[in-house]
């Protein structure tokens, strides 16, 4: 059987790869990929919980599927931004994106 | 080493393998297709741990719309300042070094904690997850609020998703 801590190992570790492409990529569309991973690597740890408490409360489990529509209302609204500063500025280069920096 | 510990290994190491490809790898489409290799190999991770729900909505929410949508985007927002040039920007080296301090932060404070080898006990037979997640998601006394609340902010942002990227003038 394997051990609870593997679970988290591994999702910390995703989350830290997540964690390194938001802060390093240039590229809007790219952090947004760093998010995605960062959100995956949380579900992991709400169904490794769920798995290894009391299989009888669901509620690791409900709150990673209320995570799956978070992630689904992030992902939407971000490339929806991003596409239409696309269309105004013609980039999507997140340091030369500065329409609201005073 | 049981089966199932080789699964997990081989499992992990793919899907963290598949993230650093896509965090790194600097044509974007290649990152969005690594990206659904990750989010495949969690999948997997799901179905080891017995959460067969989330494992199936993983495959079709997340790789049949997500990934999708961002190889969508990828795709209208590419054309002149494509692949070439540095895909990091000058402070990269700020952000590797915050990801290895978390990473290493995490795991001493998970070495610290005293649940750390526990292992799961057998789900009690005729026990039916499947069925229990519908039933808390829709009860009462269980999760139905959060829930509906969730499906609202899903409307919202997908409408203010269509307003923000219509193209109106």
């Amino acid at each position: 059987m394997v051990p609870l801590s593997w679970y988290l190992i591994f999702a910390a570790a995703l989350f830290s790869i997540g964690l390194y492409g938001v802060l390093s990529r240039r590229n809007a569309v790219a952090i947004l990929l760093g998010i995605e991973l960062m959100l995956n690597a949380v579900n992991i740890n709400l169904a490794a919980f769920w798995r290894y408490g009391n299989v009888m409360h669901m509620a690791g489990q409900v709150f990673a599927v209320i995570v799956f529509a978070v992630a689904a209302a992030e992902v939407a609204v971000g490339l929806a931004l991003v596409i239409s500063v696309y269309r105004r500025r013609n980039t999507v280069v997140a340091d030369e994106i500065d329409m609201m920096k005073w | 080493m049981t089966g199932e510990q080789i699964a997990f290994l081989v499992v992990a190491l793919f899907t963290l393998a598949s993230g650093f490809m896509v965090v790194t790898t600097g044509n974007l489409v290649h990152a969005a297709l690594w990206l659904v290799s990750t989010l495949f190999g969690v999948a997997v991770a799901y179905a080891l741990l017995n959460a067969a729900f989330l494992a199936v909505v993983q495959v079709v929410v997340y790789i049949g719309a997500i990934a999708i949508l961002f190889i969508f985007a990828v795709m209208l927002t590419r054309k002149d300042l494509l692949d070439q040039g540095p895909q990091v920007n000058r402070n990269w080296w700020v952000g590797a070094l915050l990801s290895v301090l978390t990473f290493v932060g995490l795991y001493s404070l998970l070495q610290g904690w005293d649940g750390m080898s526990k292992t799961a006990a057998d789900i009690p037979s005729g026990f039916d997850a499947i069925s229990e997640l519908g039933n808390e998601l829709v009860s009462p006394m269980g999760y139905v609020l959060p829930f509906e609340v969730a499906s609202v902010l899903l409307v919202a942002a997908l409408v203010g998703a269509v307003y923000v990227a219509s193209d109106r003038k």
